[in-house]
């Protein structure tokens, strides 16, 4: 889908350009354009810090002396704490300076890569998340990227047709989106695990493992991003341009694949950006479900166990993710429709 | 899998093809027999085109003319076998060069568009692909019916775009549809259309929603193609655009030809009722201060002689009445587009209208006529200059003043449809628009709604009516309506009539003019139709790049030109057909 490719003739020469009035593109672009993008990277900040603040305000309005908190996170075991051993706590962690003081080390820390230490694990609260990250993006990547597979093939093959065709396209579709990953993922680790023995039942950090986790988060995604597509799709159907291809002697397949489906994308690249965050919390259940390693394994345990620093530092980077996943849409959006740039 | 677009052409079966036993009474190049067609509807069959034939010769131009809905756009996309989903055609034959197109297979209808018949719809913006650089478009119809490799059809798209007279057509074939001016995107339309040098073209209302200097070109262009011999179907509703181009022409009505025969004998000696008001309804300077609809219409009730249009008579205005009732002095309006480059899009306009008059304004798209309209409206901000209405300064008040002077001023824009809540029926739409009857009891104010829909020539029953279900005509006398609720001095009309088919055009013409005699109403009418500006004004602007080129009565304009611009716009315009009295 690149705007201008070989078939167009090469640019002429700055002086050989014939002297035509420009109709909108001046020399200025550039100005705007970087304008555009110091807001988008300051909003993105702004974005961080809130998350951040919340974070720690969560942490801080939890019920109970921290320190015992900690002690009996480490120790497992919930008793009374002397005041000595809790001085020695609030002395490690700072908790015994006013909650100003504590907040400004915390975003001071953050500012310069320091999540905190983990309560339970003894170890930097980055450390923890960066050797569990990997899976978890592997996973949320896999299971974005099929699901688009399945949309597009699904949505391409039903939408605007006449007859079952189109009933079955929109209800599956409905059923797809209200399909809880829970269930999902069970149902198919015992047909395709253990029934028809295709996949491995503890997915592993293996090629094939991916497929069932992904599959399960995939498959609702896919549902919902294409309710999205197929209004748009049939939208996109009855515009004079798709006629106008028709009339040219374009077969009902070509403008659905080379002019109908660029169109009709857009809102499913919209919730891309939001789904990218959203299957890490997906991840979670899924992560459980087939014993996979992972950053929704940490959190489960980190949740359980009141190990905040590894709460609060995943909460940041779930955050960060979806800033992340929100400039990408951005920049999808052009490639998909031109128009945008100069909007 | 049912396709969505291809029709069913049904009768294949049933008749056996006529080559055989009937040979058709006369072989052009295409000729159509009997043509019907149908649409299912929740299992009902509608029949929207009645027995339509037509015999179309090399280097000829057959025109259909007819309103919105009078079956003449279904009827050209039968010929293609695009009509749409559930439809059934019927025909007695559709011959192309003697093949029959009935029995066609959708891979023989794939290489007989395009190749054999082009097709040229009516709004470049919307039907090139919106996100695609023209140039692929055009390459696109090259590609499908496996012209050249990718090299030479890049060169063959220069060449088409060159031919269509598009200036640096290198640059423009990489540019999408919203970076060309309206005359340089339908060209490239008209361009991949022509790709593959069709025997005959279809062109359905090509020239609809152009400025009258690119649709002079655009005709230009179609009657140099029927020069070299190409065949060409035209649809429109406008018989002065038709006239151009036209040999035979077939007016449509409902779906059944109601005249058909050469462009002479129906332009020049129309035996139809239907053409005669169609030919009537053009407006022009002929038509001035006459009506251009023909007898009040069913549905339009005059108001003129109904003895409760006293309750809503002008009333006496406290306001100062001497002066003209909008004055605009030195207006200046500048935009900064978002790459930082500042236009002016209104240089020192200025204008006054007097009470129960029309001030013309016409110019092209992009000449600055609207941006005035909105400075007249106070609804932007001015970069220079004052707006008086009803002698008290407009232009300069904070809004909250301003509101209580807003009632005074409406406004009337081209597609009433996108300024109405579709969820609105038309009575809470008019209910909404009772400013001042603050004080009125529910039962008063549906009184009201009542007479303004009477005023404007709608029955009753069609208040409980969506703005969907409503027909082009009734949503903008629904929008007139609106405007006059308030009791206005002044309306603004912004392109009211620009959308409307010419007879439908004729009769709001004629309702504006009814409504200002009436009611002592002041119009600040724009419009980049020549024709209509003629017809109504009493005073013209002529706008262009945000200046005005000149002023005067319409006689002065129309007669004596003295701008080269004025001059080059009325070049352009369309032979008028005769006018019969």
């Amino acid at each position: 889908m690149t705007r201008t490719s070989s078939n167009s003739p090469p640019r002429p020469a700055p002086g050989t350009r014939p002297v035509v009035p420009t109709l909108r593109r001046s020399p200025t672009l550039t100005w705007p354009r970087l304008r555009r993008i110091v807001e988008k990277i300051g909003g993105a900040v702004v974005v961080l810090f809130g998350a951040a603040t919340a974070a720690f305000a969560a942490q801080a309005a939890l019920p109970g002396d921290r320190a015992t908190v900690i002690l009996n996170i480490r120790a497992g075991q919930a008793i009374e704490r002397t005041p000595a051993e809790l001085a020695q706590i609030n002395e490690q962690y700072g908790l015994q300076n006013p909650l100003v003081v504590q907040y400004l080390d915390y975003i001071g820390g953050l500012l310069v890569g320091d999540l905190g230490t983990s309560y339970q694990q003894f170890k930097p609260v980055s450390e923890v998340i960066l050797q569990q990250i990997g899976p978890t993006v592997a996973l949320t990547l896999t299971a974005v990227a099929l699901s688009w597979l399945i949309m597009i093939a699904w949505v391409t093959l039903t939408a605007g047709r006449t007859g079952r065709l189109a009933g079955a396209g929109a209800v599956v579709d409905t059923t797809a989106a209200g399909l809880p990953h829970y269930w999902l993922g069970i149902i198919l680790l015992l047909v395709f695990s253990l029934g028809l023995g295709w996949f491995p039942v503890i997915s592993g950090p293996s090629a094939i493992g991916i497929v069932l986790p992904a599959l399960t988060l995939a498959i609702p995604l896919a549902g919902f991003m294409g309710q999205a597509t197929r209004t748009e799709f049939e939208r996109s159907l009855e515009q004079p341009f798709v006629i106008s291809a028709r009339m040219r002697g374009m077969g009902d397949t070509g403008v659905r694949l080379r002019h109908v489906l660029r169109h009709s994308v857009l809102p499913a690249i919209t919730l891309s950006g939001w789904a990218l965050g959203a299957t890490i919390s997906g991840a979670v259940v899924v992560e459980t479900v087939f014993s996979r390693p992972g950053i929704g394994k940490v959190l489960v345990g980190a949740v359980n166990s009141q190990d905040l620093p590894v709460v609060t530092g995943i909460v940041i980077l779930i955050a960060a993710l979806y800033v992340v996943a929100n400039l990408l849409v951005d920049l999808a959006y052009t490639l998909v429709d031109p128009r945008l740039k100069s909007a | 899998m049912t396709s969505t677009i291809d029709s069913v052409h049904a009768p294949a079966a049933r008749t056996p093809t006529p080559r055989a036993d009937t040979p058709a009474p006369k072989r052009g190049r295409l000729s159509v027999a009997n043509l019907s067609v149908a649409f299912r509807r929740n299992g009902i069959l509608h029949q929207v085109v009645h027995d339509v034939s037509f015999c179309l010769e090399p280097g000829q131009c057959v025109a259909i003319v007819g309103e919105s809905g009078s079956g003449k756009s279904v009827t050209a996309r039968s010929i293609v076998g695009l009509t749409g989903k559930n439809s059934v055609v019927d025909a007695q034959s559709i011959l192309l060069d003697g093949d029959d197109l009935r029995a066609a297979t959708k891979r023989q209808w794939r290489r007989i568009r395009g190749r054999r018949i082009g097709f040229i719809l009516q709004d470049a913006l919307v039907s090139l692909d919106p996100l695609r650089p023209v140039g692929k478009e055009i390459a696109e119809a090259l590609a499908l019916h496996h012209w050249g490799n990718r090299r030479q059809r890049a060169a063959k798209v220069i060449d088409l775009l060159r031919a269509v007279g598009v200036p640096a057509p290198e640059n423009r074939a990489r540019q999408r549809p919203d970076e060309l001016s309206g005359g340089l995107r339908q060209r490239a339309l008209i361009a991949s259309a022509l790709a593959l040098d069709p025997e005959i073209i279809i062109a359905d209302e090509p020239t609809t929603a152009l400025d009258v200097t690119v649709q002079a070109q655009v005709l230009a262009l179609l009657a140099e193609t029927k020069e070299r011999g190409v065949s060409v179907i035209l649809i429109s509703h406008d018989l002065s655009v038709v006239a151009h181009l036209a040999d035979h022409i077939l007016v449509m009505k409902g779906g059944r030809v109601v005249e058909s025969g050469s462009a002479d004998q129906v332009l020049n000696d129309p035996r139809h009722e239907y053409t005669r008001s169609l030919i009537n309804a053009v407006p022009s300077e002929l038509t001035r201060g006459k009506r251009l609809g023909a007898a009040p219409s069913d549905t339009a009730t005059t108001p003129a002689a109904d003895a409760v249009a006293v309750s809503i008579a002008p009333r006496p205005t406290d306001h100062d009445c001497s002066g003209p009732v909008l004055q605009a002095v030195d207006l200046v309006k500048r935009f900064t587009t978002p790459d930082g480059t500042v236009t002016t899009a209104v240089d020192h306009v200025s204008f006054a209208l007097e009470r129960g008059t029309t001030l013309g304004i016409v110019g092209e798209s992009g000449s600055g006529k609207s941006t005035t309209a909105r400075l007249a409206l106070a609804l932007s901000s001015l970069d220079s200059g004052t707006v008086t209405l009803l002698g008290q300064d407009w232009s300069s008040l904070s809004e909250p003043r301003r509101r209580a002077l807003r009632r005074e001023i409406a406004v009337v824009y081209q597609d009433p449809l996108s300024s109405f809540d579709p969820r609105w029926n038309a009575e809470r739409i008019l209910l909404d628009s009772l400013t001042d009857a603050a004080g009125l009891s529910t039962a008063a104010k549906k009184a009201r709604v009542v007479e303004l829909a009477r005023q404007v020539g709608l029955p009753q029953e069609i208040l409980q009516r969506f703005p969907l279900n409503l027909s082009g005509g009734q949503r903008q006398r629904i929008a007139i309506a609106r405007a006059l609720a308030p009791n206005p001095s002044v309306i603004v009309l912004d392109e009211a009539v620009s959308a409307l088919d010419v007879s439908i055009q004729a009769q709001i013409l004629d309702l504006l003019v009814d409504l200002q005699r009436q009611r002592g109403l002041s119009y600040l009418f724009i419009s980049h139709d020549l024709g209509v500006i003629n017809h109504l004004s009493d005073q013209v602007l002529v706008m262009k790049d945000g200046v005005v080129v000149e002023r005067g009565t319409p006689d002065d304009i129309f007669n004596r030109p003295a701008h080269p611009y004025t001059r080059e716009l009325i070049s352009s315009l369309p032979d008028h057909p005769r006018r019969n009295p």
